[in-house]
């Protein structure tokens, strides 16, 4: 590869996904990350016991981005093959994990009813 | 201050807009030259393509002329997926003119000579074209009648594949490859014995067939890789390489091999080799045709008069790609009479260096950029595995990623690269952004 500029990589990941597909990914994540930064400034504070079940979800998170980008790329464990491959796999992971506790977090927080502050 | 919900979203809005315009107003400039000359280009491929992209950026006022009889463009690339029956056909085709710039005439016409002395060009169609520059751009053809008893019309059937005709016939090729590999029986994997496009592409074939074959538990399999050379990759690191992998699955190297016939009826091939001519069975046969440069090339006195006899290459300079006669003519891509780089990834690297040359050219100034031979193969060797093999002329290893992607490693992010990223990247090539 010569450059990677922005550009290059979003027309990459369209590639990878599909035009339609990437891009209602991207919007689901701002949206998603916006709404999660709505909950924080609304609420003031972390609440602990939703943070607590969103890291429960991290798991599914990961398992769950993984087993999409071996669906997407023809690809299986076994092919796995040198160490980089096992950071790309495991950075694959935590944004799974991220992504999902983010989404639980935010949902959460709208779906559940605010208890009044002590 | 209190944030309700629709203060919120207009703080958000307001931020993306921000953002979207400071990303807009960052963009290079480059420095553009004033200029009335009349460049031809013959051949919108990838080369043809990518070249007249980044020109029009580059001058102002040129009348570039790009000339292709081919409604179709076609991302070679995508041909070896294609003939392993993970991609469709549809996946290596989109239209010529949608890749040009705006300010090109496409004219959709076959150059049938040119003439360097009075600088004009003609087509089949009787159009004369003429030019202060002109850069030869218009691929390779494959000689279909060179091997006694093949055709394309039998590609897809009796056993008999062909892969780098265009994706229809890649499409066929997986037909027969398909039926073999649930079969078994003998397979046969060649390469000719002039220069050729992407010298990967034949171990990629044998690869992934060997796989998909294995995969579905077709045991009962022979499967022979028939080298014109006594290697298997002019790189012997590589051939090394493939060897080995070559032996830990099974494949059987046949040295010194060029397909000479096959008769389709009773699937039996005939090789050249040193002991001469050979007979062997078949059960699936990949044939890649012979190659050389389109023949006005020759006719027109532009090849090499002393190398690659009968194969008609352009006569440039290895490291410009400026004719070594003609100063106002460059060759780029396939037809280029070079040591190595017959694939898209070599288009990436000449193209800029043309552009230099030609515009200094015009400028009246000499160009300095250099093109030392760089080429790149994803080289498939199973389904969700490839190594990323890069070198230059001189055979050097040139890792693009060193100590992060080891070229000689079987990874998955090399396949990654190749199944899902080498196509937007060739895109972007096309439009003179990479």
């Amino acid at each position: 590869m010569k450059e990677l500029t922005p550009s290059t990589l979003v027309a990459v990941f369209e590639e990878i996904f599909g035009r339609g597909l990437f891009w209602a990914m991207v919007v689901t994540a701002a949206v998603v990350t916006l709404a999660y930064f709505y909950v924080l400034i609304r609420d003031r504070r972390v609440s602990w016991q939703k943070f607590l079940f969103a890291q429960l979800s991290m798991p599914v998170g990961a398992v769950g981005a993984v087993f999409f980008v071996m669906w997407a790329t023809h690809s299986e464990f076994a092919d796995i093959g040198g160490p980089i491959d096992v950071i790309v796999l495991l950075a694959v992971a935590v944004a799974g994990a991220i992504g999902m506790a983010i989404l639980v977090y935010t949902l959460e927080s709208f779906l559940v009813r605010r208890k009044p502050l002590p | 201050m209190t944030l309700d919900r629709r203060r919120f979203l207009a703080l958000s809005a307001a931020a993306g807009l921000a953002a979207g315009a400071s990303a807009t107003t960052v963009g290079y400039a480059q420095d553009t030259t004033r200029t009335n000359a009349k460049i031809v280009i013959i051949g919108a491929g990838a080369a043809g393509t990518a070249l007249s992209n980044r020109l029009v950026d580059r001058l102002e006022g040129a009348q570039i002329t790009i000339v292709d009889p081919r409604k179709d463009h076609w991302y070679q690339p995508g041909f070896s997926l294609i003939a392993a029956g993970l991609k469709p056909a549809g996946y290596a085709v989109s239209r010529t003119s949608d890749w040009l710039p705006r300010g090109v005439k496409l004219v959709s016409e076959a150059v049938v000579a040119v003439d360097p002395e009075t600088k004009r060009v003609t087509t089949d169609a009787g159009t004369q074209l003429d030019y202060d520059v002109l850069v030869l751009a218009p691929g390779l053809v494959l000689d279909n009648d060179a091997i006694e008893g093949f055709s394309l019309d039998v590609v897809g059937r009796n056993g008999v594949g062909a892969l780098y005709a265009g994706p229809q016939y890649a499409a066929k090729t997986w037909e027969a490859a398909a039926r073999f590999s649930e079969t078994g029986g003998v397979g046969l994997f060649t390469r000719p014995a002039t220069e050729m496009k992407c010298a990967g592409a034949p171990l990629k074939h044998t690869f992934l067939i060997d796989d998909i074959a294995e995969r579905a538990g077709t045991t009962k399999r022979k499967i022979v890789y028939a080298s014109p050379s006594d290697n298997l990759f002019s790189v012997l690191i590589v051939s090394e390489k493939v060897r080995m992998l070559f032996q830990h699955r099974g494949v059987e190297p046949a040295y010194r091999h060029v397909l000479k016939a096959i008769d389709v009826e009773k699937k039996v091939a005939t090789f050249t080799t040193p002991d001469g001519d050979l007979q062997r069975d078949y059960d699936y046969i990949h044939v890649i045709q012979p190659q050389r440069a389109p023949s006005f090339v020759p006719e027109s006195g532009l090849a090499w008069p002393d190398r690659w006899i009968g194969q008609g290459w352009a006569e440039v300079d290895p490291h410009t790609l400026r004719h070594r006669r003609y100063a106002d003519i460059f060759a780029v891509g396939d037809v280029a009479g070079v040591p190595k780089g017959k694939t898209a990834a070599s288009v990436k690297w000449q193209v800029p260096v043309v552009e230099d040359h030609l515009v200094a050219h015009l400028a009246g100034r000499e160009g300095t950029a250099r093109y030392d031979g760089y080429t790149s193969c994803p080289l498939i060797t199973r389904v969700g595995r490839a190594m990323l093999v890069e070198f230059d002329y001189q055979n050097n290893l040139v890792p693009s990623f060193p100590g992060i992607i080891a070229p000689l490693e079987e990874l998955w992010v090399s396949w990654l690269m190749k199944e899902v990223a080498l196509k937007a990247t060739y895109n972007a090539m096309l439009r003179g952004r990479a």
